[in-house]
């Protein structure tokens, strides 16, 4: 796709650096001067996919690597959010609410239904070669009403 | 993070400073035990989650929240969540927060 603006992001899977990717999408978008709304959409949703990265593709062990994309085309936010880690045994299924590997943590199950609740589109697939990524699309201004 | 709390009569009220992700969600599950805990002698019957300072929070945050309900639950204490922000409370109504951990004025 042939975007207006386009970013991209790479860092270590730490979850301290969850605050640091989620706010630079956030400044990054700002220029399509989103509602606070929209903002805090994409803020949550880019954590949540971040997140998986870190506890699931990563178990919290190997320092993998999260690469984060982002391109505006228009007053559309195209973000994708790719890790090298173990992959999903079944999509369908780890998007289910209240779904979870690790219920023994404490985990709610609820990241993909909140991304998808947030973003207008959501695609999650492994990767050939090893990994998930999560494509999502925010459409901003159409909360506007 | 920061958390500061005051116990009036038999109810804990927590309030938060920051943001609730997978960064801090740790820090404040155990701070959260620790406080409770801490006052057993005082027979803490309520908890009450102050959300006012809070600027962020996520799944993994509802994770919590849900993990502490049940918690405090068996020790039959009860819980409550007030002042959330906007986007706070979408997360929480979406994911079904309120229904376990009512929402106070």
């Amino acid at each position: 796709m042939n975007f207006d603006n386009q970013m991209s992001l790479a860092f270590s899977a730490k979850s301290e650096n969850e605050g640091f990717a989620r706010s630079t999408v956030a400044a990054f978008c700002v220029k399509l001067e989103p509602t606070l709304n929209e903002i805090n959409d994409i803020k949550t949703a880019v954590s949540e996919a971040v997140t998986n990265s870190i506890v699931h593709a990563y178990n919290k062990e190997s320092l993998g690597k999260v690469i984060i994309n982002v391109g505006i085309l228009k007053n559309e936010v195209y973000i994708t959010i790719s890790d090298f880690g173990k992959g999903i045994d079944n999509i369908e299924l780890a998007r289910q609410p209240f779904y979870t590997t690790k219920p023994e943590e404490e985990r709610s199950g609820m990241g993909f239904t909140v991304m998808e609740a947030f973003m207008n589109s959501l695609e999650v697939k492994n990767n050939k070669d090893g990994g998930v990524t999560v494509s999502m699309k925010k459409v901003i201004g159409s909360d506007r009403g | 993070m920061k958390i500061s709390y005051t116990v009036i009569n038999n109810s804990l009220h927590v309030s938060f400073d920051g943001e609730l992700d997978e960064y801090s969600a740790n820090y404040v599950r155990n701070n959260l035990d620790n406080l409770i805990e801490e006052n057993l002698a005082r027979n803490i019957k309520q908890v009450v989650l102050d959300l006012a300072g809070l600027t962020f929070m996520d799944s993994t945050g509802v994770g919590v929240l849900l993990g502490r309900f049940k918690k405090f639950n068996k020790m039959d204490t009860v819980i409550y969540i007030k002042n959330p922000s906007k986007h706070i409370d979408k997360i929480l109504k979406m994911t079904g927060v309120y229904s376990i951990i009512p929402k106070i004025a």
